[in-house]
C-alpha cells in the first residue's frame, strides 16, 4: 500500500496541520488559565513558602554576633571556651552597643535560655569599661553566667544559620547543649497535648457529623421532590450563614443562664445554683463545630445518594434480603464515595478551624489554630508560628492528597 | 413516605425511630438560627428570654437593639458595613473575573497537566485559613499593603476564587461545545462567541460561583484579623471583638440582619440551581 500524505486543504500535510491545531488549542487553554494560576502563585504559593522559610531561618542572630561564632567553632562545647571566643564576644557586643542594635539578639537568645535578658543586658551597660586583654575573667566579673556551661553551650547552639529547633519545639522536644534533641520537662510538654487534642477533637467531630448526616441525607435523597425541597432549607440556611452568627447562636444557647441549661435545670438534672460549664470548654467546641460542620457532611452524601436508584433497593429486598441485609450488602457500599468525600472535607475543615474554638472553646477547648494566632498576634514568636502552621499544613496537604487519590479534586460538588 | 399496609410492626416501629431521628436532626441545624431572632427584640439589656417575653406581651419587645445598631452612638457597625460591601464588592468581581476564565480554560480538554493546576487553584480552599492569614499577612506587610481595602481585596480574592473555579467548571461538564464551534463557523471571533453565546449559557454558575465568592469574603475573619488596621474593620471583626468582650443584644440585632441577608442569598442561588440545570438539559 501506498503511504500517501494526506493533504489539507492549504496543501499541508494534514498530520503537520492537525498537531498545529492542537498546540494552538493547548496554548490557549493554557493562556486563559495563566492569569488566577500566575495570581495565586505570586500572592498565595510564594508567601506560604516563604513562610516555611521563615520557620527554619536563623540568619538575624549570626548576622550580628559573626566574630564570636567564627571563634566558636574550633570550640568543643566541652569546657568554658577559651580567651579567643569572648574577646570576639567582645568585639560583637561593643560594636552592638554602639550601634544600638542588641534589642533584637536579647529577644532570641531569650527564648533559646531564659536569663539571657538580664545577662546581656548588664553585659552591655559595662561593655565600654572593659579593659583590653583577659576578657574571660572580665565577662565572668561582670555576671557569672558567662562562666557557666549551660550559657555558653546555649550561645553557641544559636550559632548555625538555619535551625529546626522551633519544629523540635512544636513537638515539645528541643537541643541540649550538646545538641542533642531531647524531651522538654515534664511540666512544659504543652505541645503534644495540643496536638493530640485537635486531632481528637477533628475525629469526634467528623464522626459525630457522619453519624447524625448520614439519615438525613438518606431522607433528603429518597424523599419527593416537593418535600426534600423544604427540608434541604434546613442544610442550606445554616451553610450561607456568617459563621458568626452561628456561634454567638450556640453562645446564647450554651451561656450559664441560656437555653439549654434552663431545660437541664428545668429536667432536674442539675440544680439551679449548680448549672453544668457547657462553653469555654472542650464540650462547646464540639457541639458548636459538629452543628456548624454538619452542611459539609450532608451535602457530598446526598449529592451520592441522589444517583443511587431506589430500583436497587427493592430488587435486594425480592431476592431475600431484609431491608437491613439490602441496606448493608447494596445501598451502603454505594454511598462509600459520598462518605470518603464528606468525612475528609470535614476533617480537613476541623482540623485548622480557629474562630469557633476561640469563642466557645475556652483555654481547654483551643485547638493548634488559636496557638498559632497566640504566637502571631500576642508573643510574637513569628517563626514558631510558621513552624507550627507548617507542621499543619503537612497534615491537612497529606488528607488533601488522599483526598484527590479517593474522589478526585474535580468531584468537589458545593450545595 | 407512607408504608404499605402488609408492613409488619418491627419495621414500621423503626420507620418512625429513622424518622424521628431525622427530625431531631433538623431541629439541631435549623434551631440555633432561631434563638437570636426573639432576642434580637428584646426589651431589656440581657441574652435571655424575659418572663415577659416569654408570655408574649408587647412590653417585652422593642427595636431599641436596631436603633442602637443604626444610629447608637460611638457604634462601629456604620462604618464596618460600607468597608464589609466594598471590600466583598470588589473581591467577588476579581474572583469571579479571574475563576470563570480559568475554568473555561481548564474545562478544555487541551489543558495540559490539568489536574495538579486545579489541586492548586483549589488549594486556598483547603489549606486552613491561619495558615493563609499568616503567610498573606507576611507578604502584604512586605509590598505595603497591610491594613489597606486592597491588600483584603486580594486576600478574599484569593480566598473566593476556588468556589468560582469549581461552579464554573462544574457547569462546563454539561456544556455542549457544538454550539461555539456552530458560532466559529458562522464567523464569531472567540471573543464575541465568548460572550454571545457561551457566557449566557453559563451565567447560572458565574452567578452562584460570585455568590459563593461575595459570602466567603463578606463572613471571613480570620485573614480580615491578620491584615486589617482600624480603618478596615468589617462587620465580622466587630462581631468578633463584640462576642469576645460580651453578648450584647445589638449583636443580635446584626446577626439577625445577617440572617435575613443570607436567606435572600439561599434563595437566589436555589433558584440559579435550577435554573442552570434546565438550560443544561438535566432533568429530574
Amino acid at each position: 500500500m501506498s503511504t500517501e500524505q494526506i493533504l489539507s486543504s492549504d496543501g499541508i500535510p494534514l498530520a503537520i496541520s492537525l498537531k498545529k491545531a492542537e498546540r494552538r488549542n493547548k496554548i490557549r487553554a493554557a493562556l486563559l488559565v495563566a492569569p488566577l494560576f500566575l495570581f495565586i502563585l505570586f500572592v498565595y504559593v510564594f508567601p506560604i513558602g516563604e513562610m516555611l522559610f521563615r520557620s527554619v531561618d536563623d540568619r538575624m542572630i549570626s548576622g550580628m554576633l559573626p566574630k564570636t561564632f567564627k571563634a566558636m567553632e574550633k570550640w568543643d562545647a566541652k569546657d568554658l571556651p577559651e580567651e579567643p571566643v569572648y574577646a570576639a564576644l567582645y568585639e560583637d557586643l561593643s560594636y552592638l552597643k554602639e550601634t544600638k542594635t542588641y534589642g533584637k539578639i536579647i529577644a532570641r537568645l531569650n527564648y533559646e535560655k531564659s536569663g539571657f535578658s538580664s545577662l546581656i543586658k548588664k553585659t552591655v551597660r559595662k561593655v565600654n569599661k572593659f579593659e583590653e586583654g583577659n576578657y574571660k575573667e572580665q565577662f565572668i566579673k561582670v555576671h557569672k553566667r558567662w562562666g557557666q556551661m549551660e550559657y555558653m553551650g546555649a550561645l553557641k547552639n544559636t550559632a548555625p544559620k538555619w535551625t529546626f529547633a522551633k519544629y523540635l519545639k512544636g513537638v515539645d522536644l528541643k537541643f541540649d547543649q550538646e545538641r542533642e534533641i531531647i524531651q522538654v520537662p515534664e511540666n512544659r510538654r504543652i505541645y503534644k497535648i495540643l496536638w493530640m487534642r485537635t486531632l481528637n477533637v477533628a475525629l469526634w467531630v467528623t464522626v459525630f457529623c457522619f453519624v447524625l448526616a448520614y439519615p438525613i441525607a438518606h431522607l433528603l435523597a429518597t424523599l419527593p421532590m416537593k418535600y426534600s425541597n423544604l427540608l434541604m432549607i434546613c442544610v442550606l440556611l445554616p451553610f450561607w450563614t456568617s459563621l458568626l452568627v452561628r456561634t454567638s447562636s450556640w453562645m446564647v444557647l450554651l451561656q450559664q443562664q441560656g437555653p439549654i441549661n434552663d431545660l437541664i435545670v428545668w429536667l432536674g438534672i442539675a440544680a439551679n445554683d449548680n448549672r453544668p460549664e457547657l462553653m469555654y470548654n472542650v464540650i462547646g467546641t464540639f457541639v458548636a463545630m459538629t452543628q456548624i460542620l454538619l452542611p459539609f457532611m450532608v451535602l457530598p452524601l446526598y449529592s451520592v445518594m441522589k444517583t443511587i436508584s431506589p430500583t436497587l433497593m427493592r430488587a435486594g429486598k425480592s431476592l431475600g434480603g431484609t431491608p437491613f441485609v439490602a441496606f448493608r450488602k447494596v445501598y451502603f457500599p454505594l454511598t462509600v464515595p459520598g462518605i470518603g468525600a464528606g468525612c475528609l472535607l470535614v476533617f480537613i475543615i476541623s482540623i485548622g478551624y480557629y474562630i469557633t474554638p476561640a469563642l466557645v472553646g475556652g483555654a481547654s477547648g483551643s485547638l493548634i489554630s488559636n496557638t498559632i494566632a497566640y504566637h502571631m498576634k500576642s508573643s510574637l514568636d513569628w517563626a514558631f508560628a510558621s513552624a507550627l502552621g507548617a507542621m499543619l499544613l503537612v497534615g491537612v496537604l497529606t488528607v488533601y492528597w488522599i483526598y484527590n487519590k479517593l474522589v478526585g479534586i474535580d468531584n468537589i460538588k458545593l450545595g | 413516605m407512607s408504608l404499605p399496609k402488609y408492613t409488619p410492626l418491627n419495621y414500621r416501629l423503626w420507620h418512625y425511630t429513622y424518622l424521628t431521628i431525622c427530625g431531631l436532626v433538623f431541629f439541631f441545624l435549623i434551631a440555633p438560627l432561631f434563638v437570636i431572632l426573639p432576642l434580637s427584640f428584646n426589651a431589656e439589656q440581657y441574652i435571655h428570654f424575659s418572663a415577659k417575653m416569654l408570655a408574649l406581651d408587647p412590653e417585652g419587645f422593642s427595636l431599641r437593639w436596631y436603633e442602637d445598631m443604626i444610629w447608637g452612638t460611638k457604634n462601629p457597625w456604620g462604618l464596618a458595613a460600607k468597608n464589609s460591601i466594598i471590600i466583598a464588592f470588589f473581591a467577588t468581581i476579581g474572583a469571579t473575573i479571574l475563576g470563570t476564565v480559568a475554568a473555561l480554560g481548564l474545562s478544555s480538554r487541551h489543558m495540559p497537566y490539568k489536574g495538579a493546576v486545579m489541586a492548586l487553584l483549589i488549594s486556598p480552599m483547603i489549606v486552613p485559613l491561619i495558615i493563609s492569614g499568616t503567610a498573606i499577612f507576611f507578604f502584604m506587610a512586605k509590598v505595603g499593603l497591610a491594613a489597606t481595602h486592597t491588600g483584603i481585596i486580594l486576600a478574599h480574592i484569593i480566598l473566593g476564587t476556588p468556589f468560582v473555579v469549581i461552579t464554573v467548571t462544574a457547569t462546563l461538564t454539561g456544556f455542549d461545545h457544538s454550539v461555539t464551534r456552530a458560532a466559529a463557523s458562522l464567523g464569531s471571533n472567540p471573543v464575541n462567541t465568548f460572550m454571545k453565546v457561551t457566557l449566557p449559557l453559563i451565567l447560572p454558575g458565574v452567578i452562584s460561583g460570585a455568590l459563593f465568592a461575595f459570602v466567603t469574603s463578606f463572613d471571613e475573619v480570620v485573614v480580615v484579623l491578620f491584615l486589617a488596621g482600624l480603618e478596615n474593620t468589617t462587620i465580622p471583626i466587630q462581631m468578633w471583638v463584640g462576642l469576645r468582650e460580651q453578648l450584647s443584644p445589638t449583636i443580635m440585632a446584626v446577626a439577625t440582619c445577617l440572617i435575613i441577608m443570607s436567606t435572600l442569598i439561599l434563595v437566589t442561588a436555589e433558584l440559579l440551581r435550577r435554573r442552570s440545570e434546565r438550560l443544561r438539559g438535566i432533568n429530574r
